[in-house]
C-alpha cells in the first residue's frame, strides 16, 4: 500500500508537470485588502492555467459578481466553515450570481458563498469542474427572496460535486441542468426547495448525499423546449432522503413551485431512472414520485412520459401522512390516513421491487387534468426492471483533486 | 483638425494592400502583441478626456443601440492601413487583425460630458480580446481596470429625472459575457444591419470600402422612431440589441432556450410566447410565462426588465437603472399580441 501511494502520489506531480509546463503559481489575495472585491477579480482574471487563486481567511463583503475565465485553475479558501474563506454576497449590486465559472477544468475547494441576490456558483460550459467541501448558503434560511439555485453546472460535461453544503436555495439547492456524465456526493442539501435536481441531462450518480427539510428531497426532471432534453440514465442510491417538510417557497411559474411538500425523490418525464440502497423517511406526501410532465408544451420533439423508471432495494419509513398536493387528505384518509409511499401518476412504465405500497393515480395521458385522478393500489413490481446502469466514471484527473 | 483626422481615418480603411501613410503615433505593436497596457496611452491614438476621439479612427452608430444605464456612448472603429474589413453574408462585419473598436461612455450633464470609460475590443492574432479603461481624475489619460470597478453618477434621464448611480464599469469577464459566441469573444454592434457610418465633423459622403456589402442591405429598425418600422417590429430590433447577444444558441444564455435575434421566430415558443420559466427563479415574479400574449402585466419579461434587483434584473450585466421607454415599446408590443387561447 504504501508503495502503492507513493506511486499515486508521484504520478499526480508529474502528471501536474506535464499540463502545465510553466511554473504554476499561487495569487492569494486578502479579505482585508482594500478594494477586495476588484483585487480578487483581478486575480481571477490574471490567473494563468494551473494557478491557485487562494482565498485568504475572513468575511469578504463583496458587492459585485465574481468570475472565473480561464481554464485549469484552482480556487481554494481556507475553509467553508464560520472561520474559513466566507464570500458574502448581503449587499451585492450587480450580476447574476455570486461566482460564475466559464471555463474548463476549475478546481473550487474550502470556501463559502453567502446570501447572492441570484445564484450561488454556476459554472457554464465548463467541462471537467470539481465543487469540493464548499457551503453555499441563505443564512435567513427558506425565504422566497433568496437566489435561485446554490450550486448550479449547466451545459458541461464532466461534473463532479463532492462534499458540499446548501442551504435555503428558493429553487435548487445543487441544480446540474443540460449537463452529462455527472457524479454528486457525499454532500449535504438542507432547507431547500428542491435539495438536488438533475435536470435535462444525461448519465449522472447521485449517491451518499443527505437530502433533508427541503420541500422536495431529490428531483430527477425532464422540461421541454430546451437545447438538451431526453433526460435519461441516473442513478439515485445511498442517499438518506427524509423529512422533506419545508413548505414550498419556490416563486410561483417556476417548475419547482409544482413540487408537493413532503417529496422524497420525484422523477419527471426521465427515462433510465434508477432509485435504489436509498434510506428514505418522514417523507408527508411520498418518499418516492414517479411523474409525467403535464403542463401544455408546443414542442413535437418532448417526451413527456416517466419510462424505464426502477425502484428497490430501498429502506422506508414513514411517509404518505401528510398529501401535499390537491385532494390528497381525502385520499389519505381512505386509505386509513396514509397513501402509500411510493405515488405514481399513472403515466410511462416504472417497476417498483421495494415491498411498499404503491398508489396509482391512473392518469396515463398526461393531457388528463388531474382532477379526474382515480386514485388505487397498483403493482408495479411484476415488470422486468430495465439492465442495470453502469457507474459513471470521470476522468482520473478530477478524482486526483478531491482525493 | 477633426476634419483631417476623418479624412485620414476614411482613407486608412480603405486603403487594401498599399503601403501609405501610417498615423504617426498609433502603436500597431501595443495593439498587436499580447501584452496589456495599463494605460490607454500606451496604444497611441492620442486620447484624453476631453478628445476622446481616437486618431486614425472612424466614428460609427447604431440604429438600435444597447441600452446602458443613459449612457451617451461614442463608438469608433481603427482598421491598420493596408488592410480590410468584409461583410459576410449575414451582415456581420469581419474585422482585420489589428483592429480596434473603441466605446467611450458618458453623461452630457456629468463632469462636462467627459466619458467616465472607455472600452476597447481589440482583434489580435489569438482572437478578440475585451479591455475596459477608466479616465484619470485629470482627464489626460485612462487606466485599465480589469476587476471592473463602481463608479458614481448622476444625471437626468430624457423624462427629466435624476438618477444617482453607482455606475458598473464591467471587468473583463463581464465583457466577454455579453461578448461571447461559443466562449469565443467577437464583436456584437458591427452588423450590417443595424450599422451607420458616422464621419463626425465632415461634409463628406463616407468613403467606406468594405468588401462583399450586399447589394440590398435590409436595415433594423431604429427601436424609437416610429417611421423606421411598426411597434413589433422595432421591439423586436430592441430585443435583437438588448437581449440576443446572450440569448442565442451560441450565447451566454443558450440554457435559457430564450432566443431572441432578429432572425429568431417571433411567433415560436423560444421567443417567450407561452414559455415557461426555466432558470429563472425570482425572475419568473410569479408569473408563468416570459410573454403572456396581450397581458403584459403578466409577463415576466417585463418584470426581469423594469427591476434592478441583480437577482431578477435582466440584462444580468450593464444595467443599473430601468430603461423606462424600451420597457413601454415592449409592454405595448406584448399588449397588442392576441391573446392565447387557452
Amino acid at each position: 500500500m504504501r508503495f502503492h501511494g507513493l506511486h499515486a502520489a508521484t504520478l499526480t506531480v508529474l502528471a501536474a508537470l506535464a499540463a502545465n509546463p510553466a511554473a504554476a503559481k499561487t495569487i492569494s489575495v486578502s479579505a482585508t485588502t482594500p478594494d477586495a472585491n476588484e483585487k480578487l477579480q483581478e486575480a481571477l482574471i490574471l490567473a494563468q492555467p494551473g494557478d491557485v487563486v487562494q482565498l485568504g481567511a475572513g468575511v469578504w463583503k463583496l458587492v459585485d459578481g465574481l468570475s472565473l475565465d480561464v481554464a485549469g485553475v484552482t480556487v481554494r479558501g481556507a475553509g467553508a466553515g464560520e472561520s474559513g474563506s466566507i464570500l458574502d454576497f448581503t449587499g451585492q449590486q450587480g450580476a447574476g450570481e455570486g461566482l460564475l465559472v466559464t471555463s474548463d477544468d476549475v478546481f473550487l475547494t474550502n470556501f463559502a458563498v453567502l446570501n447572492t441576490k441570484g445564484d450561488g456558483i454556476k459554472s457554464k460550459g465548463a467541462d471537467r469542474i470539481v465543487y469540493h467541501q464548499l457551503r453555499v448558503e441563505w443564512t435567513a434560511g427558506p425565504k422566497e427572496t433568496n437566489g435561485a439555485y446554490g450550486i448550479y453546472p449547466v451545459e458541461s460535461s464532466d461534473v463532479l460535486i463532492d462534499s458540499v453544503f446548501v442551504r435555503g436555495a428558493s429553487d435548487a439547492g445543487i441544480y446540474v441542468g443540460q449537463s452529462k456524465n455527472i457524479v454528486v456526493r457525499d454532500s449535504i442539501a438542507t432547507e431547500n426547495v428542491a435539495g438536488i435536481e438533475i435536470e435535462n441531462s444525461f448519465d449522472a450518480d447521485v449517491h451518499d448525499n443527505i437530502a433533508t427539510k427541503n420541500t422536495g428531497g431529490i428531483l430527477v426532471f425532464d422540461l421541454p423546449s430546451l437545447p438538451m432534453q431526453g433526460g435519461h440514465n441516473v442513478r439515485v442510491f445511498e442517499n438518506i432522503v427524509n423529512d422533506n417538510s419545508t413548505p414550498n417557497f419556490a416563486p410561483k411559474g417556476n417548475i419547482v413551485a409544482s413540487v408537493p411538500t413532503g417529496t422524497g425523490v420525484l422523477v419527471m418525464a426521465n427515462r433510465n431512472v434508477e432509485i435504489f440502497d436509498n434510506v428514505l423517511a418522514d417523507n408527508g406526501t411520498a418518499n418516492v414520485m414517479i411523474v409525467g410532465y403535464r403542463y401544455a408544451h408546443k414542442d413535437p420533439k418532448y417526451q413527456p412520459l416517466p419510462r424505464a423508471i426502477v425502484v428497490r432495494d430501498n429502506m422506508h419509513g414513514k411517509a404518505g401522512y401528510a398529501p401535499a398536493f390537491e385532494g390528497g387528505a381525502q385520499i389519505a384518509a381512505a386509505f386509513g390516513g396514509a397513501i402509500p409511499p411510493v405515488l405514481w401518476d399513472g403515466a410511462g412504465d416504472a417497476v417498483v421491487l421495494d415491498p411498499v405500497g404503491v398508489l396509482s393515480l391512473n392518469l396515463p395521458d398526461v393531457a388528463t387534468p388531474r382532477d379526474q385522478a382515480k386514485p388505487a393500489p397498483a403493482d408495479l413490481s411484476k415488470g422486468t426492471p430495465a439492465a442495470a446502469l453502469p457507474a459513471i466514471k470521470l476522468p482520473e484527473a478530477m478524482e486526483a483533486k478531491v482525493r | 483638425m477633426r476634419r483631417a483626422f476623418a479624412t485620414l481615418a476614411a482613407a486608412l480603411c480603405c486603403v487594401s494592400g498599399a503601403a501609405t501613410m501610417t498615423a504617426p503615433t498609433v502603436d500597431q505593436a501595443a495593439i498587436e502583441g499580447e501584452a496589456i497596457p495599463q494605460k490607454l496611452s500606451a496604444f497611441g491614438f492620442g486620447m484624453t478626456a476631453g478628445g476622446y476621439r481616437p486618431m486614425a479612427a472612424v466614428g460609427y452608430t447604431l440604429r438600435t443601440p444597447l441600452f446602458s444605464d443613459y449612457a451617451d456612448k461614442q463608438r469608433f472603429f481603427y482598421i491598420p492601413t493596408g488592410r480590410e474589413a468584409r461583410v459576410i453574408a449575414d451582415g456581420t462585419i469581419e474585422f482585420p487583425v489589428g483592429t480596434v473598436l473603441f466605446k467611450s461612455f458618458g453623461w452630457p450633464d456629468h463632469n462636462g460630458g467627459k466619458p467616465v470609460e472607455t472600452r476597447l475590443l481589440i482583434h489580435r492574432a489569438s482572437g478578440w480580446v475585451a479591455l475596459p479603461y477608466i479616465w484619470d481624475a485629470d482627464g489626460k489619460d485612462a487606466t485599465l481596470a480589469l476587476g471592473g470597478r463602481r463608479v458614481p453618477v448622476t444625471f437626468k434621464s430624457p423624462d427629466g429625472e435624476t438618477h444617482s448611480i453607482r455606475y458598473a464599469v464591467p471587468n473583463k469577464n463581464q465583457c466577454k459575457e455579453c461578448h461571447s459566441k461559443n466562449g469565443v469573444i467577437e464583436p456584437i454592434g458591427p452588423k450590417m444591419h443595424n450599422f451607420r457610418v458616422d464621419l463626425i465633423g465632415t461634409q463628406e459622403a463616407p468613403p467606406i470600402r468594405v468588401r462583399g456589402i450586399p447589394a440590398r442591405s435590409v436595415a433594423m429598425p431604429i427601436w424609437d422612431d416610429r417611421a423606421s418600422g411598426t411597434v413589433a417590429q422595432r421591439a423586436r430590433a430592441y430585443l435583437d440589441v438588448n437581449c440576443a447577444h446572450c440569448h442565442n444558441p451560441a450565447g451566454s444564455a443558450s440554457n435559457s432556450g430564450l432566443f431572441l435575434r432578429w432572425t429568431d421566430d417571433p411567433t415560436g415558443v423560444n421567443y417567450g410566447i407561452g414559455k415557461r420559466p426555466t432558470a429563472a427563479g425570482r425572475g419568473s415574479g410569479g408569473m408563468d410565462f416570459a410573454i403572456a400574449p396581450g397581458d403584459a402585466a403578466h409577463s415576466f419579461m417585463i418584470y426581469r426588465l423594469e427591476s434592478t434587483d441583480p437577482g431578477i434584473a435582466m440584462p444580468e450585466v450593464g444595467r443599473s437603472t430601468v430603461h423606462k421607454e424600451g420597457a413601454a415599446l415592449l409592454r405595448q408590443w406584448i399588449a397588442e399580441m392576441p391573446k392565447a387561447s387557452h
